[in-house]
């Protein structure tokens, strides 16, 4: 496994308050893998670490092999930031040309062929663009730029549903045809589901689950069930949420087998569930790494 | 060709969803041998989804010897799924019905015969799976 971004024990803090710490993962090449978790959750701060715009304060942290913002990588790294900034006086024929000139291997031909297919006018001055238009033309230019890395940052925040579903089949097709590793950072779930195959929850500075989408979803069920048989079940690595009223209990769990006992019934969990159970402040749920741990919460 | 769609809640992984979806037009004969699936890039484009798991919902089939990959060209049925003829089917059905009356007699009532069913059926799927 050729791994794409990786880091460890990665912190940073900003005066006395620490945004990141102890962050430990490996991304391998090829992935498609959404950052979640809530605003201030520190999810910004170690995308600028990795692009080289922010120095961590403690760990390390390596982008396709090398130290970030080193100058053999930039050239196969893209990075767009959160809102798109874009040079408002700029037409998108004037970006095409500044975004050739500042990359050897940018690709015209493909953000012609994008700018035509969305209907984006080259003429159009970058500050006249609307939301969606923008999001897209950012993503072109970073595109044709065909980095090996791709890191976006609330690329789908300011973005409708539709130009939301629009910047994705982009970002999909442009994957498709150039096999760039993707990290994205976003709080809505529901649009990342359908394109993420790995998942980095991160919640007040520190990851609290990192694994493929596929395995999150065999391996989290909602159990329904007697409360007082809610001690030890046969296939439950982990109680990640729970909710009783006096006889009955509803779980969310952490599966290591099949549940077989009949008393409990048995329910698929949504992406979206598991990742707020893990979010959740009240949840025992810490994960990085593979390995558990409990989670320390500092009383402040 | 068919076309896919993804539902977003439901709990179950991307590439199980689209593995379903064929081997539902397989079994209705949406689907016929020869056909060719919707190319990876094709499917992206159509809902906006991982590359990586249309690919592995291919894999999967292939691994199932429904479909074959010809590299360069694309993904194509193998077979139908037609399941077993109606006389099998009866005959399954009769010892089901066996089944049930013995549970009956046994005491349970409908929503527990559901309840043991779903866990068995579960059990059987999941040591399948492993």
């Amino acid at each position: 496994m050729t791994v794409a971004l990786e880091a460890t024990g990665l912190g940073k803090r900003f005066g006395k308050r620490w945004a990141l710490q102890d962050c430990t993962f490996e991304l391998p090449a090829g992935s498609i893998a959404g950052l979640v978790g809530p605003n201030g959750a520190g999810k910004t701060t170690l995308l600028h670490i990795a692009v080289g715009l922010l120095e961590q304060t403690s760990g390390s942290i390596r982008i396709l092999g090398e130290n970030p913002g080193n100058e053999r990588v930039l050239s196969r790294v893209g990075f767009v930031a959160q809102d798109t900034p874009l040079y408002k006086y700029f037409s998108v024929d004037e970006m095409i040309s500044f975004g050739a000139r500042m990359n050897s291997s940018f690709d015209i031909a493909f953000v012609h062929e994008r700018m035509s297919r969305l209907e984006i006018p080259l003429d159009q001055r970058a500050g006249s663009l609307s939301g969606g238009q923008r999001a897209q033309v950012g993503l072109a230019l970073a595109l044709a730029k065909r980095p090996q890395i791709l890191l976006l940052d609330e690329p789908l925040a300011s973005l409708d549903p539709l130009a939301r579903r629009e910047f994705l089949q982009t970002l999909m097709e442009g994957v498709t045809d150039t096999e760039v590793t993707v990290l994205l950072s976003s709080h809505l779930l529901t649009d990342l589901e359908r394109v993420c195959d790995h998942m980095m929850v991160l919640a007040r500075g520190r990851f609290r689950l990192i694994a493929d989408t596929n395995d999150i979803l065999k391996n989290h069920k909602l159990l329904i069930g007697p409360r007082e048989r809610a001690g030890a079940i046969s296939g439950v690595e982990q109680v990640l949420h729970q909710s009783a009223t006096d006889r009955q209990a509803t779980l969310l769990v952490r599966t290591n087998g099949p549940i077989i006992d009949p008393s409990w019934m048995v329910n698929q969990v949504s992406l979206e569930d598991v990742v707020l159970a893990y979010l959740d402040s009240r949840s025992t749920a810490d994960a990085t790494n593979g390995e558990l741990h409990a989670v320390e919460e500092v009383a402040r | 060709m068919i076309e896919f769609r993804l539902e977003g809640r439901s709990g179950i992984a991307p590439y199980l969803q689209l593995v379903q979806q064929v081997k539902h037009a397989l079994r209705l004969g949406m689907l016929r041998s020869g056909d060719q699936l919707p190319t990876v890039k094709e499917v992206v484009g159509s809902i906006a989804i991982n590359p990586n798991t249309v690919l592995k919902a291919y894999r999967e089939l292939e691994r199932e010897g429904l479909v074959e990959g010809r590299p360069g060209v694309g993904t194509f049925v193998l077979k139908g799924l037609d399941g077993p003829p109606p006389h099998a089917h009866a005959a399954l059905r009769r010892s089901l019905l066996r089944w049930l009356r013995s549970a009956f007699d046994a005491g349970l009532d409908h929503e527990s015969v559901e309840a043991l069913f779903d866990s068995t059926f579960r059990e059987a799927a999941e040591e399948e799976i492993a």
